[in-house]
């Protein structure tokens, strides 16, 4: 037990930094606030602008279309058209992705935490994950194109959300290997010495101790990968989402998602003799999008903060 | 137990074997029907007309560079002096309450910030301060990538700035430096490979950024060699997305086959960018 615990050592260190720097009067220390100040506004402005824009344009489309927005099906007129294949899309690729990325992501990065010795092949496999995680989304499109619409056809019937939530799922899964390593990572080395200690194996270790315990923070950035899987639409174009009709829904057929229905609207021009634009349509999409995209968001983050709480409190 | 979890280890491999053969794989049919010397188009009106089999690489070349140079004096300034503030200047209270804000747009999807460049900068921002010939032109298109790109130049560098230790702070307090001094003589020349790091990575996803490009560079897969900011360029990611044929075109022959040689194109581009960047993060690592 140190004789000064690091939070006490902590406040005062600012205390002091306080103190040091509340001279700050002069010309150019005031000029390097007020610029700092201007960049942080001007991105916080930025934001607040791309919402009200998207949120305005949304409202009539609310207020006149009510839930038939989210239950219609895409179509050429904007006083019809609904985001049901969308959501429908959207919905099994998230299922997707939680079920196929999730498990094989959490076993790489047990491996490459818990039993990866120093030898080449997995500073490989390390090196291969970072840089894959850096890999543009278009790219995935054209994997998805050739492995899962073309090679795997007979199992995903070419372009459908099958290929899609495959693709997706490949995209994100560097993502979830590098979080959950990370929290894999940050479990306290005492709380594995203390399982072999009592003669446990290396796996039950793993299960019993370090699992659980790095779980919220696998947790957290699963969800974070997730929210980007529904908001990415580069490799669904690849892929061939549809953007025009689409009369039903289903497994095996065409099929569309929610970010491509913003994509095709945006760029489509509305018929003279309806009431609603499509751009603003495409607003309403987008909205629909924000909030679930936001909603998982807003719940990995208060995760990662609850869980670090319980960290730094015992 | 320990074959299973390396099996899964290497799944990732497996994928980027995958991706480089259909990369590569595409790229050889390609270029065995469109040769090399013909990827400079040396007429009088050079552009990328595929459906004519045109592929003129400086154009699709020339909009990348632009729009993601563009998108750079969008997001370093904003990215770094974000970051700057929120290590250096905010109070613990006033950084719980940015952070998350800027978490919002680091979340953002990119259709949605595509939507924005089209909707609102082309024709409200850019529109009236330049008047350009065409509503939908690289300049908006930039920015929009710009904005898309703020939060991970912000988040690189402030990882950058929160590494450099306190002590080296307290040092230059210690011998009487102000605040602003020390921020700018030793904080960020500490920092400095991080700050590298993060514009690296920034432009590499700048490069790779494909909706917002797809969506307000104003082309529709073709067009004429532009060099001018203000007019309608075709960026690498553009031109992919546009030669895939989504969902309804024949598929076949050089206008399609020429999407994996792109691809391969950005491939390789943004990994030497994310290798170089990657580098820069480790030596931020060795050092403190």
């Amino acid at each position: 037990m140190a004789l000064v615990s690091p939070k006490v050592k902590a406040a005062t260190r600012d205390d002091v930094r306080a103190g040091l720097t509340r001279r700050d009067k002069n010309v150019s220390g005031l000029v390097l606030q007020i610029v700092l100040l201007i960049a942080v506004t001007t991105t916080l402005l930025i934001l607040f602008t791309l919402l009200a824009r998207l949120f305005v344009p949304a409202m009539p489309v609310f207020a006149e279309r009510g839930t038939g927005f989210l239950t219609d099906t895409i179509g050429s007129s904007p006083d019809k058209v609904g985001i049901w294949p969308g959501i429908y899309g959207s919905l099994i690729i998230g299922l997707g992705v939680v079920v196929g990325t999730i498990p094989l992501g959490v076993a790489a990065a047990v491996y490459l935490e818990e039993y990866a010795k120093d030898r080449w092949y997995n500073h490989l496999i390390v090196v291969n994950i970072r840089n894959l995680a850096g890999v543009p989304a278009v790219i995935y499109g054209i994997l998805g194109l050739t492995i899962f619409v073309g090679w795997l056809s007979p199992v995903t019937s070419g372009k459908t959300v099958i290929a899609a939530t495959l693709t997706l799922a490949v995209l994100v899964l560097p993502v979830v290997i590098i979080t959950a390593s990370e929290a894999i990572r940050a479990v306290p080395q005492g709380l594995r010495d203390a399982g072999y200690g009592v003669g446990a194996s290396k796996w039950e270790v793993t299960r019993d101790h370090v699992l659980p315990y790095a779980a919220p923070g696998i947790l957290t950035g699963t969800v974070l990968s997730l929210a980007r899987a529904l908001g990415e639409a580069a490799p669904l174009i690849l892929i061939g989402a549809i953007t025009g009709l689409l009369p039903r829904t289903s497994l095996d057929g065409p099929f569309t998602a929610l970010p491509m229905t913003i994509y095709s609207w945006s760029a489509k021009a509305t018929p003279p003799d309806s009431t609603l634009e499509f751009a603003e349509v495409a607003a309403a999409a987008g909205v629909v999008l924000l909030c679930i995209v936001l909603l998982f968001n807003i719940v990995a983050v208060s995760m990662r903060n609850k869980y670090e709480k319980r960290r730094t409190g015992t | 137990m320990h074959a299973f979890f390396l099996i899964a280890a290497s799944t990732s491999v497996v994928i980027s074997a995958l991706i480089l053969y259909t990369l590569v794989d595409g790229a050889i049919d390609f270029v065995r029907e469109i040769p090399f010397s013909q990827l400079i188009d040396r007429s009088t009106q050079p552009g990328w007309f595929p459906r004519r089999e045109r592929f003129d690489l400086p154009t699709v070349l020339f909009g990348t560079m632009i729009m993601s140079l563009i998108a750079m004096v969008v997001a370093v300034p904003l990215g770094l002096g974000t970051a700057v503030f929120l290590s250096e200047y905010a109070s613990g209270r006033t950084r719980r309450i940015i952070k998350p804000i800027i978490e919002v747009l680091a979340g953002m999807p990119s259709v949605v910030v595509g939507y924005f460049a089209l909707k609102f900068i082309a024709p409200d921002i850019v529109g009236p301060l330049f008047n350009p010939d065409k509503v939908q032109n690289m300049l908006a298109a930039g920015m929009g990538i710009g904005i898309l790109t703020i939060p991970i130049m912000a988040s690189v560098s402030e990882d950058a700035l929160s590494a450099v230790p306190g002590s080296l702070r307290e040092a230059s307090f210690g011998v009487g430096a102000r605040k602003s001094s020390t921020v700018v003589q030793v904080v960020l020349p500490a920092a400095v490979s991080g700050i590298v790091a993060a514009f690296i990575i920034t432009i590499s996803r700048a490069i790779g950024e494909t909706m917002v490009a797809t969506m307000a560079g104003g082309l529709d897969g073709s067009g004429a060699r532009a060099t001018n900011p203000l007019d309608p360029g075709l960026s690498l990611t553009a031109a992919m997305t546009n030669a895939s044929g989504g969902s309804d075109n024949v598929v076949a022959g050089a206008p399609f086959q020429v999407l994996f040689f792109l691809g391969l194109l950005l491939f390789l581009l943004t990994m030497f960018l994310n290798l170089i960047g990657n580098r820069f993060v480790r030596r931020v690592r060795q050092k403190y």
